[in-house]
């Protein structure tokens, strides 16, 4: 039995060393306690709100996010906004029309507009993009406590900045502990009450970070819900079947085996 | 169908007279799962049930993304985001097919290693050795496709570097490699002819697994003393096997269920744990990525692709002797696919006449050393090649063929095997009580 467990235990460590494929880099990114880490991990729809809109007053000055739907935002589970509300936010956005080719206010039905002018990478699936946690020894026992830790990464990016900055062919480098190689093209996009959140939340940095990060990774995941309570569902049921044909296997085995004479 | 002698399926009703005259189709289902299987089988032999679900799950999934997805440059990237956002169930499928690969080779291998271990692979079960080596090899193709049609950074750098594999064989490579990718370089035209493959070779498997099936139902199961099922007489087989059905349908499908419990909550709580996150940036040719690493269960024969490098100095040697034809390069891929058919070749390398490791004092040890080395290629094939792990994924590579090539001939003459059961029954009678309990 013991020497199952080892090789058992030798091959999950095997099948983890998988998630430690990213080579690991310098920067050291802190684990945070996001509300939907976990398996009973849920979004919270206030600061997927607080997030959208730092996202539309800040990111999406340079960032797109051409994969998401603007009428996700409405579902439940995610930013949770009426659908008036979210008519209205896309009224706010223009798209070309696929048929006429020309300019128009955006429905839910379209996607958020990409934005490549300056740039600057799509943030649709930025969260899931992105790993913080590695190792330790590629081993991926990091990842399967912390998560892979896209979030972490976007949070420890946003508030990274050190203030200094050098000059390298004519572009503007801001240094970032989180970033891989230390300095970063996009200079520190956040700073203390840059937007006035509707529900009264102080917006620090820290604040407008952690729940930018959220609304990135419900961006990225917005069935998240909808797959744990799969993944509850099918632990249930085909834990409930285990057990079944574990008795079953053992009756029908019982005539044959009687008792067990050595282990 | 089995050469050990059991009951054969009679047609009864007119109806069933009427159709074996015809179509003997109830008669081969009844054969096939009534097969005598040795009483004595364990918990390893579980796994080729968990395959066979595994290819199932793979295909229907699989069927219902093909009717979602684009392969264009341009629009496979979001037609997966499409499946993940717009399609109804469209994450999960997703996400069990993503997942399903990974499930389907970590049962592949542990039932590879099952038949490594009790001699699966010998006289007269080379056949269905060699089929599973083909299906082996038909997977690996099939997922390296399947990782492509995502179109992330990962599946445009993979689909480069690995085809690029065959760009170094000397003189004809090129030619092949520009055959393989429709066009000077992995673009639209590789997407399409992947996908396409990617949907065919599924089917190509499963006719393969139904070969691999029919041949070990020719000449019984292994089990796990390596002692052949009696087949004197009816009687005499009976006393060392239970029909395969209920006794080991029940048992595979427990064994089953329980697997499918852990993978669900892997598909539930944490879908891209096995997965890279470069994968959900789209494809770029003008960056490559700082790392470019295939899927885990690509990287033991990944470690030794890039284990033989231009400064040891037996492939300065083969470089010298061949004139400079096999260089650094053509070695490591010639590694790679030699480290595939060396274990393809070892029921001719196996000089033992006892099957079972059970029975192999000094075999044991070097088998167990064998998965610990195949661990150790796919941890080190993961880190960058640089520093120690060069000489690690090195190491780990020359024994992965020491085993083969020098170890299983060896072992066979120097080793002395303990006593082996005379029969199935005496080893099952040995393990649970004589009498059974009613």
């Amino acid at each position: 039995m013991l020497k199952k467990f080892a090789i058992t235990a030798a091959s999950v460590l095997a099948l983890s060393t998988g998630a430690a494929f990213a080579a690991e880099s310098g920067a050291h990114i802190e684990d945070f306690a996001f509300s939907f880490e976990g398996p009973f991990g849920t979004y919270d729809e206030h600061q997927l709100q607080r997030g959208l809109q730092v996202f539309t007053e800040v990111c999406s000055a340079c960032h797109g996010m051409k994969q998401v739907r603007i009428g996700e935002l409405s579902e439940e589970g995610g930013p949770n906004l009426p659908e008036d509300q979210v008519r209205a936010y896309a009224s706010n956005l223009s798209v070309i029309d696929r048929e006429t080719g020309e300019e128009r206010p955006a429905t839910p039905a379209d996607k958020f507009p990409a934005n490549t002018g300056a740039g600057a990478p799509d943030l649709s699936v930025i969260a899931k993009a992105r790993a913080a946690f590695h190792g330790p020894y590629g081993l991926g026992i990091n990842q399967f406590f912390k998560g892979i830790g896209g979030p972490e990464y976007i949070h420890a990016l946003l508030t990274g900045y050190t203030g200094e900055e050098k000059e390298e062919a004519g572009t503007t480098f801001y240094e970032n502990h989180a970033f891989p190689t230390g300095w970063i093209a996009m200079p520190a996009p956040l700073s203390d009450d840059l937007v006035t959140y509707q529900d009264g939340t102080p917006a620090t940095v820290e604040q407008m970070s952690e729940d930018v990060s959220a609304f990135l990774m419900w961006a990225a995941e917005p069935k998240m819900m909808a797959r744990k309570q799969a993944g509850f569902v099918g632990v249930l049921f085909l834990g409930l079947l285990t057990v079944l044909l574990y008795l079953t296997n053992k009756r029908l085995w019982a005539g044959v085996k009687g008792r067990k004479t050595t282990a | 169908m089995a050469g050990i002698p059991h009951d054969h399926y009679e047609p009864k009703s007119g109806f069933e007279q009427w159709l074996h005259r015809r179509l003997p189709v109830v008669s081969l289902m009844y054969d096939t799962l009534m097969i005598p299987t040795p009483k004595n089988l364990n918990w390893w032999w579980i796994w080729g049930i968990v395959l066979a679900f595994c290819l199932a799950l793979q295909i229907a999934t699989g069927i219902v993304l093909a009717m979602h997805y684009t392969p264009h440059v341009d629009k496979a990237f979001a037609s997966v985001e499409h499946i993940m956002r717009d399609v109804n169930g469209g994450h999960m499928l997703r996400y069990l097919h993503a997942n399903g690969a990974s499930l389907f080779f970590f049962a592949v291998y542990i039932h590879i290693f099952r038949g490594l271990f009790y001699g699966s692979y010998k006289a007269p079960r080379e056949v269905t050795w060699i089929v599973g080596m083909i299906i082996y090899l038909l997977m690996m193709g099939t997922a390296f496709m399947g990782y492509v049609l995502p179109w992330g950074q990962m599946s445009f750098w993979g689909a480069t570097v690995i085809t690029g594999l065959f760009g170094a064989i000397p003189g004809i490579g090129e030619p092949i490699q520009t055959w393989l990718l429709g066009g000077p370089a992995v673009d639209n035209a590789t997407l399409n002819r992947f996908f396409s493959l990617h949907y065919l070779l599924p089917f190509v498997i499963a006719a393969l697994v139904a070969v691999h099936i029919w041949a070990f139902h020719t000449t019984g199961n292994n089990n796990p003393t390596g002692v052949e099922v009696r087949r004197g007489s009816k009687a005499e087989a009976e006393k060392d096997t239970l029909p395969f059905w209920p006794y080991f349908v029940i048992k595979d499908l427990f064994a089953l269920a329980l697997v499918l419990t852990v993978f669900f909550a892997i598909v539930g709580f944490m879908p891209n744990y096995l997965g890279h996150p470069d994968n959900y940036i789209e494809a770029n040719p003008l960056a490559t990525p700082a790392h470019i690493v295939p899927e885990w269960y690509f990287l033991p024969f990944y470690a030794i692709l890039r284990a033989f490098t231009a400064d040891v100095w037996l492939v300065q040697l083969v470089n010298f002797i061949t004139f400079g034809i096999v260089d650094a390069k053509f070695f490591g891929v010639l590694a790679m696919f030699g480290a595939i058919a060396v274990m393809a070749l070892a029921p001719w390398l196996d000089t033992s006449s006892v099957r079972s490791g059970k029975y192999r004092p000094m075999f044991r040890w070097w088998y167990y050393l064998l998965i610990v080395d195949f661990v150790v290629l796919m941890w080190v094939g993961a880190q960058p090649a640089e520093g120690i792990y060069t000489w690690i994924s090195l190491i780990a590579a020359a024994y992965w063929f020491a085993y083969f090539l020098v170890l299983l001939p060896l072992l066979g003459i120097i080793e002395k095997p303990k006593a082996v059961p005379a029969t199935i029954e005496e080893d099952f009678k040995a393990h649970y009580g004589a009498h059974p309990a009613e």
